[in-house]
């Protein structure tokens, strides 16, 4: 059969502008966004420094190498000193790598355990979501900080027990992000026509309704890749770590006696968290603004 | 040789607050393979339950089919298995809905959606899938379909997106296609188109249609036979020549002459549109013995409201069930 229609209102349609993607209308709004793309340019630059820095700066972080405290700038090293006489800004360089590293497989872990409990309770209903979102409950309540330090303290502090401890108790937001996303589209027409032409189940929740929920799922995963960096901070700072590892966290908590006399020690490590944690969280505002539609064209 | 689809005294109850409901009491048709039946309707008489019915995809824990039997092509679908029904749906039956705006999986394209469909049923690779899926879109007299094939569903036209469900629910080239109220969200011009289309296909594939629709001019235009559902029963059934000619049953009549005629003399006066008064008995109605629409009907008599109609036959292929049908038509 031959393509014979040719109403003028088809016609009329087809020499429309050719509209983007939503996904390339969705990065348009992103890069509309100064605050977004500067954060996102440094924290390519923390991501690049991590790759790259311990190949480029080969110092390593453990070793002594010139008297303790000695102040930025001073004797060739851009960050001075510790209490041991280590490159502050090799650790720095190391650390950024342990940082990123869990703060992103953090986030992965409680994503995929977020993702999975509010699909299957969103899409299943009735006791299916009984049972997960008490369970989801049951971590929300849980003191989160207590929480991983115990399971750090009983289980050692390897870097998967800790990437695992953190992951653990930050999935809950993603579960329930995930399962409001379900109860809402699991309604929508299009569902129940991929229902009528045979879709299965599992299809049906992670081909059909988990691409259109992923818009808030993005943007909570950013923030939680900022917070899980913070989380790692605060056991490391408390001792949580692998004493074999350097970590932005661990640097402060090691030196914080001598926050009075060599306060750059703490300052230092405490800005690449600040700056990193912040950018993310832009990052994460700039995907908002932009995969939000009820936001659009403000 | 059998029909194509046979139901028998279906029933379908629903639960709700108020108890369990009957939305479908008693219900059997059959349909032959090419021909078109069509269910006319209020809303809320169970047109689009029988459909879902069909399918096996009634919404679960709050409906069920509590008797009765839906068999299509020789197989009994109401106590099949789910992968069954599931292999049986999109191939073998298929179903296009009434909003095409929000049918449409808003974040894939329409030749993947086609695709997908034909992915999953035919097993065919990613590219014949979309080479297929561009055939059919030009089936369905898109233009351009290469170009459009890549398009998302906002950037087309209702009538457009009706047609990019019907490629989808053809793509298989089923046996059975359920249309429920495919043009109510649209213009006059494109119903038109899409009536057109749905018979032009029908033709080429001799697919059988069930469509379900209020429009007793999409009834006259597309179907074989009709089956008037009123509160969950069949008030009348019949070609559609006979029941247009010579409706059998109060409610017939009144649906009938709500249609406005637009070949009125309308230099004279313009007659008023006759409309049905009062409206359909709630849920909690269903299923009770007696006439469902004797509140609404001026020929009611006590007859009416003890005791439920049965089914009159007038000739081999139209029946109404009403106790006053034989009288007053005379």
């Amino acid at each position: 059969m031959k393509a014979t229609n040719t109403d003028s209102h088809d016609q009329h349609n087809t020499n429309a502008i050719k509209a983007r993607s939503p996904l390339a209308e969705a990065a348009g709004m992103f890069f509309n966004n100064y605050a977004a793309v500067v954060a996102l340019l440094i924290l390519i630059l923390v991501f690049l420094m991590a790759v790259f820095g311990p190949i480029l700066y080969q110092t390593d972080p453990f070793e002594m190498v010139w008297a303790p405290f000695s102040p930025p700038g001073e004797e060739g090293f851009l960050f001075g000193t510790d209490y041991l006489g280590r490159d502050l800004l090799a650790m720095i360089i190391n650390g950024s790598r342990v940082s990123l590293l869990i703060g992103l497989s953090a986030a992965l872990v409680s994503i995929v355990i977020g993702v999975t409990v509010g699909a299957l309770a969103g899409f299943y209903r009735g006791f299916v979501e009984e049972v997960l979102m008490r369970i989801t409950e049951f971590f929300q309540v849980l003191p989160t900080l207590l929480f991983s330090m115990v399971l750090v303290a009983l289980f050692g502090a390897s870097l998967p027990m800790i990437t695992f401890a953190i992951g653990i108790v930050s999935w809950t937001a993603v579960a329930r992000i995930t399962r409001s996303e379900f109860l809402r589209i699991r309604e929508q027409e299009y569902v129940m026509a991929s229902r009528a032409s045979g879709v299965s189940n599992t299809r049906l929740m992670f081909a059909v309704i988990l691409p259109n929920a992923l818009p808030p799922i993005i943007v909570q995963s950013a923030l939680m890749v900022g917070s899980a960096i913070l989380f790692e901070a605060g056991l490391s700072f408390l001792g949580l770590t692998d004493p074999n590892i350097v970590s932005w966290g661990q640097i402060i908590g090691s030196n914080r006696q001598y926050i009075l006399d060599a306060g750059y020690t703490v300052t230092i490590p405490g800005a690449a968290i600040f700056i990193t944690v912040l950018a993310i969280s832009l990052v994460g505002d700039g995907l908002n603004d932009a995969l939000n539609p009820k936001l659009r064209q403000r | 040789m059998s029909a194509l689809l046979e139901v028998n005294h279906l029933s379908i109850e629903l639960t709700t607050r108020d108890g369990v409901a009957p939305v479908i009491d008693d219900l059997s048709f059959d349909l032959n393979a090419g021909e078109t039946l069509s269910f006319v309707g209020e809303s809320g008489c169970g047109k689009s339950m029988t459909a879902l019915a069909l399918m096996g995809l009634l919404p679960e824990n709050i409906s069920r089919v509590s008797a009765g039997s839906i068999t299509f092509a020789g197989e009994t679908l109401n106590d099949a298995s789910e992968d069954r029904l599931r292999q049986i749906r999109g191939n073998d039956i298929s179903m296009i809905f009434q909003e095409p705006m929000t049918s449409l999986n808003p974040v894939f394209t329409i030749g993947e959606q086609i695709a997908e469909v034909l992915r999953t049923h035919q097993k065919l690779s990613r590219r014949a899938a979309w080479k297929q899926s561009v055939e059919l879109l030009n089936a369905v007299r898109i233009p351009q379909p290469e170009s459009r094939a890549a398009d998302y569903p906002f950037q087309m036209s209702g009538g457009q997106r009706q047609r990019a469900m019907i490629a989808m629910a053809l793509a298989c080239e089923p046996k059975l296609l359920i249309a429920d109220e495919p043009t109510t969200a649209l213009d006059v011009t494109v119903q038109a188109q899409i009536f057109d289309l749905l018979k032009d296909l029908r033709r080429q594939t001799g697919t059988a249609i069930i469509l379900i629709t209020h429009d007793m001019g999409a009834v006259a235009e597309m179907a074989e036979r009709m089956i008037v559902m009123y509160a969950g029963r069949k008030a009348e059934y019949g070609s559609v020549q006979q029941i247009i000619e010579k409706p059998r049953h109060p409610y017939t009549q009144g649906l009938i002459a709500c249609v406005p005629h637009i070949t009125a003399d309308l230099s004279n006066e313009r007659q008023d549109l006759l409309e049905v008064p009062g409206i359909v008995p709630s849920l909690k109605d269903f299923g009770k013995d007696q006439c469902l629409f004797a509140s609404r009907c001026e020929h009611r008599s006590s007859r009416c409201t003890q005791q439920r109609p049965e089914e009159h036959q007038f000739s081999s292929d139209h029946s109404a069930e009403c106790w006053h049908a034989v009288e007053y038509q005379e």
